[in-house]
């Protein structure tokens, strides 16, 4: 069950990864959120996947299931649902602004 | 008592917070965040003594004690920088009192900024990696905001680039973590360094090691530097000044802390990887400081070259070598924040960032020419001022180690440092003035003042550097003795 969720995670990350390479700065964004996604799902495989039991419930439970792997999930999720939606509105104000959301044309010159 | 190390990181994010709702009162937020980050200071002063005296102090959340639940730990290389950073903020934020629009104090400017230290703070006094993580976040996303605030084309261009790069090191950072916590299955960083000691760093653990090398890399802008120039040269001077001083030293310092507690089994490997990445670094930021013509470009190239000039001192990990890196590190968070304040100055004064369009300044405004020219001999590491201790203390190390190659490029890159800054110097403050006395835009005393207290702060350090020494060599011991600080985090039956 791990190996098929880690090949997961390396089908996710390599469409994250075309995504981030391409110019139009949507796909790039659209590409930082499978990105993320692909690293929670590997935290969780790192953990062990087991079904059918609850974390640990005390000192004589038979079965448990590793606690900690969710706990950082969550956490990640937060962080990488502001960074996301950080960067949608800075690629908002920058087409606005530049007035394009192509990222070849948005190198501009050094000097301005 | 030991709540104390949690002043660092909670007083700015409470301060931050309340500040949200003061929005329109600018004098009054600027103030308030001066005060909580002398507090701040204060609060660094005394833990630094504390450790001297009772050893490493760490506070346990929750009370679970570790490798469980989540700690603080607070030695003194993490404290020292902590002192550091927030030493310079109130010398920045002094200066952002004049230097700021009121558009920005009204966008949240000091808020965001006390998030920022909140973030770096946090880094430093982590005790397990997930938290340094999270803590990296926090100062990483203000970081965004701050690179974006005023909303000019150039900063919004650089900060696209800034934001996605960091995301992509932050999935290796995830990534990483999750390689490490299926291979060790634990992530406090003394319990870290016990389970590694145990099983022998075998060449799965040092793969991982060269993943977080990488991470802490493009955050520190070892050899992974090609977006710094652009993204610390664009924000206005007192962003500027905060992002060149200590940004990239939280990543040096995750570096430091990885690679002497965790990753120090394979030395050949890893320490090799570092040093020829330190070597590269100086190098290309040597090439960088001397080919631009844009003196905010010139500042941030030399960021980089003092970047690899500490990783060398890692690379080497004698004693003296490190002593000389931690030497380095602290007069190089002060000194930059000084070059990047006097050349925000400058700019703001001439309204030009281009050498050929400058000269004469010091005709114009005498003190800050001076003051550059301290920063400079300073960032070159002539004695009596701070840069000199480090790179003597590093060069010993080298010599000790017979790393004669390491030495020789690192020495060679503070001459390309000096003849950066004279080139500076040079063409900017020499020469016939361009602007007469009376034409001249008048120097207000707000950016003069902070300029001199940190040029006061790298003559100080270089002068007192016996009395620093102590709590250095204190610092020192602890990295390179990892027991010392596994003693101090976890009980007996953890070890």
């Amino acid at each position: 069950m791990e190996s098929l969720i880690i090949i997961l995670v390396g089908v996710l990350s390599t469409v994250a990864f075309y995504l981030l390479l391409s110019r139009n700065i949507v796909r790039v964004i659209l590409g930082t959120a499978i990105l993320s996604h692909a690293a929670h799902l590997m935290i969780l495989a790192m953990g062990g996947l087991k079904i059918g039991s609850a974390p640990l419930l005390g000192e004589e439970a038979e079965t448990y299931v590793d606690a900690l792997p969710q706990a950082l999930i969550l956490t990640a999720i937060v962080i990488s649902f502001a960074v996301t939606a950080f960067i949608l509105v800075l690629a908002y104000r920058a087409y606005q602004e530049l007035g394009t959301d192509d990222l070849e044309e948005m190198r501009g010159t050094d000097n301005e | 008592m030991n709540n104390i190390i949690l002043i660092p990181m909670i007083l700015p994010i409470l301060a931050g917070v309340l500040l949200i709702f003061l929005r329109t009162y600018g004098r009054l937020q600027a103030w308030t965040s001066i005060a909580v980050m002398a507090v701040v200071a204060a609060a660094a002063v005394y833990l630094l003594n504390a450790i001297q005296t009772d050893g490493i102090l760490r506070i346990d959340f929750g009370g679970w004690t570790p490798p469980f639940g989540i700690s603080f730990v607070a030695d003194s290389f993490a404290v020292l920088l902590v002192l550091t950073s927030s030493v310079v903020t109130v010398i920045c934020l002094l200066h952002a009192l004049v230097s700021t629009d009121k558009e920005l104090v009204t966008m949240y400017f000091y808020p965001t900024v006390l998030f920022l230290i909140a973030g770096i703070n946090g880094s430093f006094l982590s005790g397990d990696i997930f938290n340094l993580f999270v803590c990296f976040e926090v100062m990483l996303l203000s970081s965004y905001i701050l690179l974006t605030l005023g909303g000019s084309k150039r900063q919004l261009r650089e900060a696209i680039k800034y934001v996605s790069i960091n995301i992509v090191s932050s999935w290796f950072f995830l990534i990483a973590i999750a390689y490490l916590y299926g291979a060790v299955g634990t992530l406090n960083f003394a319990h870290l360094s016990v389970r590694v000691a145990e099983n022998g760093q075998e060449p799965l653990l040092t793969t991982i090691s060269i993943v977080f090398l990488i991470v802490f890399s493009l955050k520190a802008g070892l050899l992974l530097y090609f977006w710094l120039p652009g993204s610390y040269s664009s924000p206005p001077v007192v962003t500027s000044a905060l992002f060149g001083a200590l940004l990239t030293k939280v990543g040096i310092y995750a570096m430091f802390r990885m690679f002497t507690l965790v990753f120090y089994h394979e030395p050949e490997t890893t320490h090799n990887i570092i040093a020829v990445m330190a070597v590269l670094t100086l190098i290309g930021g040597s090439i960088g400081a001397i080919a631009h013509n844009d003196i905010r470009q010139i500042a941030a190239y030399n960021v980089v070259i003092a970047v690899g000039f500490i990783l060398t001192g890692l690379a080497i990990a004698t004693p003296d070598a490190i002593e000389g890196a931690i030497f380095y590190l602290l007069h190089d968070m002060v000194v930059k924040a000084l070059l990047f304040l006097l050349i925000g100055t400058i700019i703001l004064l001439t309204g030009t960032a281009q050498i050929g369009k400058m000269s004469g300044i010091i005709q114009n405004y005498p003190i800050l020419g001076w003051s550059f020219f301290i920063a400079m001999l300073s960032l070159a590491g002539i004695p009596p001022l701070s840069g000199f201790v480090g790179k003597v203390l590093l060069s010993q190390g080298a010599i000790d180690s017979g790393s004669y190659l390491l030495l020789a490029i690192a020495l060679g890159s503070s001459l390309f440092v000096l003849y950066s800054m004279l080139k500076i110097f040079k063409n900017c403050f020499w020469g016939e003035t361009i602007v007469s006395k009376d034409d001249q835009v008048p120097l207000r005393r707000g950016f003069l003042v902070p300029c001199l207290l940190l040029v006061a702060l790298t003559i100080g350090i270089g002068l007192g550097a016996e009395g620093l020494s102590a709590y250095v060599s204190d610092a020192a011991d602890t990295l390179l003795n990892p027991q010392v600080y596994i003693d101090a985090v976890l009980t007996e039956d953890f070890q």
